[in-house]
């Protein structure tokens, strides 16, 4: 597809995709040893293909012996986008590591952590507040607990004394990986020197800092963002100075234009991510940092039109290719839609949308437990499960195939029938289960209750519309009245 | 698309639940709005200072020799030259409604498609035609949400003059009819009954027409082609036809019926690829290709929105690459994104208002597909409408980037 492309005879190195089992299986031990629980070399180099393993899973490779065949591997396998790490130790967190553009290729890796900002003039009641704020601030999302990741230390008070002691106060209270933001080497060194051992992201080398700023990640061997606003070449004449003066870990931040310029900051995140991808170029082969936040030094409008504005921004940049994102609102409406899109995006879109019909047994029901339906929609499926366990009900769900699309859909475009519905009551034997005849339709497949009494021989009953209400529909509606 | 219908039918609990605070958003985004329409235009001419010819040889130098010893006291000079990819493939342009000169009644028209490369990506492929936004009309009487009620409720139960009202005081391109009264489980309002209200809606407002059914494959077929009839050369897009219908054996009545009396027919298939290439199969028998959009679905956020996304990249990307049963324009019903629990409930008050939550879910849903290529959206509320169509503007606007203030967050006191 970019075969016109000069760059890519040049640096061919070949894809996730085109990587076959074999050409890992060429590079390992090949002794069917099985120290990494599989059964034998092949099947370990189809999985770390399939990039459920990686090559450090594999012990004997990590021996002496093999280090040139690790080296190789790790070439072999090495994403496009190179991961850079944040923080230190268990509380690090990892960005980049994309091996492909676009999700459907493969699957993207390292969700982009979303930090918050603090500045360094905040009282320290403030500061302290916003801290616990941002360290508590979770949604639970079926089942998994979505949150927000690291925080961002802004000098408004340009004075290295300052934000030295705002530092200090943050390190005492938290163990979030920080971002340090200033323009300003002096500043930039008060606050490493207070976390010297943090790996903290500096933020950020300017075409006027850069020489100070490579100095100082060196010293504290702290990765380094990349500030080339609107300027892609800026940023290749950067980030290739700044590998020569020897630092590696960048993160680059072609600058996030809310208003004038989203599309070239659209394109200029495009771009870069296309050309490590595609062509594997490596000044571009870096994590990219998203701005958000950026919108709150533009034009003087209400706040509530910022906190739209920023909110938009983050998920555009989210489906974009960004891989940190630092955003300044704490709302929760403006941080909600993130997080699950974030979630969402980096699911692994191999697995399919559907989950196995039949029926799922949930608690200890008896014969006098409730019988629930639901589709075979994954989503629907595990918002359902969710509801169910965190009220404690003793219960069956019957899932019925609809071919893995949502109740609404799937009554919409007759799939959910009553026909189909009869069929999954006797396929699996659901009479066999209970000692009564009575069936919970999604609140959703209403319409259908009248037919699907006639058709099935069962009773109906319509529950809530959202599963969330189910704790309190069977509270209220069971057992029925006879 | 059906499922909207059904969902807008079912769901008016939730559409109470809509919009309490709409009017204040409405009020802020307007004066954000004005300003984006003064700069609206396609700077063009700027491509060149972003594609210098040449290319530098040692752009990689850093890269093939890792290990030079000597730190750089300069700064390198380096140049970017874009990848511009070219693609073999082209996406159809399909155009709803038809002037007098082309056979119909309507005052404009709006043309989709047409792109030549992922949307976005690059300036050197500029969108041909930019996305356009459909409102809803119903064909019966709905429960509106109290805020929205203040604005329509001289027009609910009145389709037509519900029609005009979207086009004037919210700006549609485009209206979309949905005759769910015709749904054989609701009122099964007779094809005669509901081609006089296309036909009412047609006098009402010029701009063109989306004409939704109730999802049943065989009533749909019998409204779908009295309404063809009745508003022949008009150039309605009929939404929607399914393999259903291949199934009622009625996708070809409709069909020839679309095609003869010039009208757009709009291709339904649940995320499945294979589907929709075997669903365009059937209609090419009877239909030329240009008269042929597709709806791949549109799940809510967080209830699959990522399988929307990813459909989307994957079908235009196939359509790029010369796969022509998959290269035409792309609809998509941001109106689903009202499914989403987070979208309309009460939930906790750090969560936000829900008057905040419900048109922010749809507005995310909807820029998150326009990236991934959608030519034509199916809206609700206004904040969400009134922002799509500034980011549309915006993401079509380059070359005024106000570089000097961006790194000023890192200081500003807020």
């Amino acid at each position: 597809m970019n075969g016109a492309h000069p760059l890519q005879e040049k640096m061919r190195k070949k894809s996730i995709k085109e990587i076959s089992p074999i050409d890992v299986y060429k590079l390992l031990p090949k002794t069917n040893c099985g120290e990494c629980q599989e059964s034998n070399c092949m099947a370990f180099a189809t999985r770390v293909v399939n990039g459920e393993l990686t090559i450090t899973d594999c012990p004997p490779l990590l021996t002496d012996e093999h280090h040139e065949a690790r080296t190789e591997l790790a070439d072999l396998l090495a994403p496009p986008v190179r991961v850079v790490t944040i923080g230190k130790d268990d509380h690090s967190i990892a960005i980049g590591g994309k091996y492909v553009l676009q999700r459907h290729e493969f699957t993207y890796h390292n969700p982009p952590p979303i930090a918050i900002d603090v500045h360094d003039l905040m009282p320290e009641v403030e500061l302290l507040d916003r801290i616990r704020q941002i360290e508590q601030f979770s949604y639970n999302y079926i089942g998994r607990k979505l949150v927000l990741n690291a925080i961002a230390i802004r000098s408004t008070s340009h004075d290295p004394a300052v934000f030295r002691h705002a530092v200090k106060k943050i390190a005492e209270i938290s163990q979030y990986p920080v971002i340090l933001c200033s323009f300003d080497p002096a500043v930039m060194e008060a606050g490493l020197s207070e976390i010297p051992a943090s790996r903290p992201l500096m933020y950020a080398a300017t075409r006027e800092n850069w020489k100070s700023m490579a100095e100082l990640s060196l010293k504290y061997h702290a990765p380094l963002a990349v500030f080339a606003p609107n300027d892609l070449s800026l940023m290749r004449s950067l980030t290739k100075t700044l590998q020569k003066s020897g630092v590696s870990d960048l993160v680059l931040d072609p600058g996030t234009f809310a208003e004038n310029g989203l599309a070239d900051t659209i394109s200029n995140f495009s771009l870069i991510r296309t050309q490590a991808c595609r062509d594997h170029d490596e000044l571009f082969g870096f994590p990219i940092l998203g701005a958000p936040i950026a919108v709150w030094a533009g034009e003087e409008i209400s706040e509530e039109v910022l906190k739209w504005r920023e909110a938009i921004t983050a998920s555009m940049l989210l489906s974009r290719y960004a891989d940190l994102l630092i955003m300044h609102s704490l709302d929760g409406w403006v941080l909600l839609p993130q997080l699950i899109w974030r979630f969402n995006l980096y699911t692994d879109p191999r697995k399919p949308v559907s989950v196995e019909a039949g029926v799922k047994i949930f608690g200890k029901p008896d014969r006098d437990s409730p019988v629930l339906m639901t589709t075979n929609y994954a989503l629907t499926y595990f918002t359902v499960e969710s509801d169910i366990k965190a009220a404690n009900l003793d219960c069956y769900l019957v899932i019925v195939d609809t071919g893995g699309i949502s109740v609404e859909s799937a009554v919409a475009g007759r799939i959910f029938t009553a026909e189909s519905i009869a069929s999954s009551l006797k396929t699996y034997d659901i009479k066999s289960l209970v000692n009564h005849t009575t069936l919970i339709l999604p609140g959703l497949a209403a319409r259908i209750s009248g037919e699907t009494e006639d058709v099935s021989g069962w009773h109906i009953l319509v529950g809530p519309k959202d599963s969330s209400g189910l704790s309190h529909y069977i509270r209220e509606h069971w057992p029925p009245e006879a | 698309m059906s499922v909207v219908a059904q969902k807008n039918h079912k769901n008016q609990l939730i559409h109470e639940q809509l919009l309490t605070l709409a009017p204040q958003l409405l009020e802020l985004l307007k004066g954000v709005q004005q300003v984006e329409l003064e700069n609206f235009a396609m700077d063009i001419g700027n491509l060149e200072l972003f594609f210098p010819m040449g290319r530098t040889t040692d752009a990689l130098d850093t890269v093939s020799n890792p290990n030079k010893p000597v730190k750089p006291t300069e700064l390198i000079p380096d140049h970017c030259v874009p990848h511009i990819t070219e693609y073999p493939g082209k996406i159809l342009e399909v155009t709803l409604g038809a002037t007098k000169s082309n056979g119909g009644t309507r005052g404009r028209t709006v043309t989709i498609g047409g792109s030549t490369a992922p949307a976005f990506t690059d300036f050197s492929h500029p969108l041909v035609h930019p996305p356009a936004i459909a409102l809803d009309v119903f064909d019966m009487p709905v429960n509106l949400p109290k805020v929205l009620k203040e604005h329509v409720q001289e027009v609910i139960g009145d389709p037509a003059e519900w029609a005009r009202m979207n086009v004037k005081k919210f700006g549609a391109d485009i209206v979309t009819i949905h005759l769910m009264s015709t749904d054989p489980l609701i009122n099964n309002t007779s094809p005669a009954q509901a081609a006089k209200t296309v036909e009412e809606i047609l006098q009402a407002v010029d701009v063109p027409l989306i004409i939704g059914g109730c999802g049943d494959p065989k009533k749909d077929a019998d409204v779908f082609a009295k309404v063809a009839e009745m508003a022949d050369g008009e150039r309605l897009l009929l939404n929607s036809v399914t393999l259903d219908m291949v199934e009622a054996k009625t996708l070809e009545g409709v069909a020839t019926a679309a095609r003869d009396h010039g009208h757009v027919v709009l291709a339904f298939t649940g995320l499945e690829l294979n589907n929709a290439k075997e669903l365009n199969r059937r209609l090419y028998e009877y239909i030329p290709p240009e008269q042929i959009v597709m709806d791949l679905t549109t799940v809510a956020l967080g209830y699959g929105l990522e399988y929307s996304f990813s459909i989307h990249e994957r079908a235009r990307h196939a359509a790029l690459m010369g796969d022509t049963e998959l290269a035409h324009p792309v609809i998509s019903a941001s109106t689903n994104a009202w499914a989403a629990r987070e979208a309309w409930m009460q939930i906790a008050p750090e969560y936000g208002p829900r008057e905040l939550r419900g048109p922010i879910w749809e507005t995310i849903n909807a820029i998150t597909l326009l990236l991934a290529g959608i030519d034509l959206f199916m809206m609700m509320h206004p904040a969400a409408v009134l922002t799509l169509r500034d980011i549309i503007n915006r993401l079509g606007t380059t070359g005024h980037v106000p570089s000097d203030r961006i790194g000023e967050w890192v200081s500003v006191r807020v």
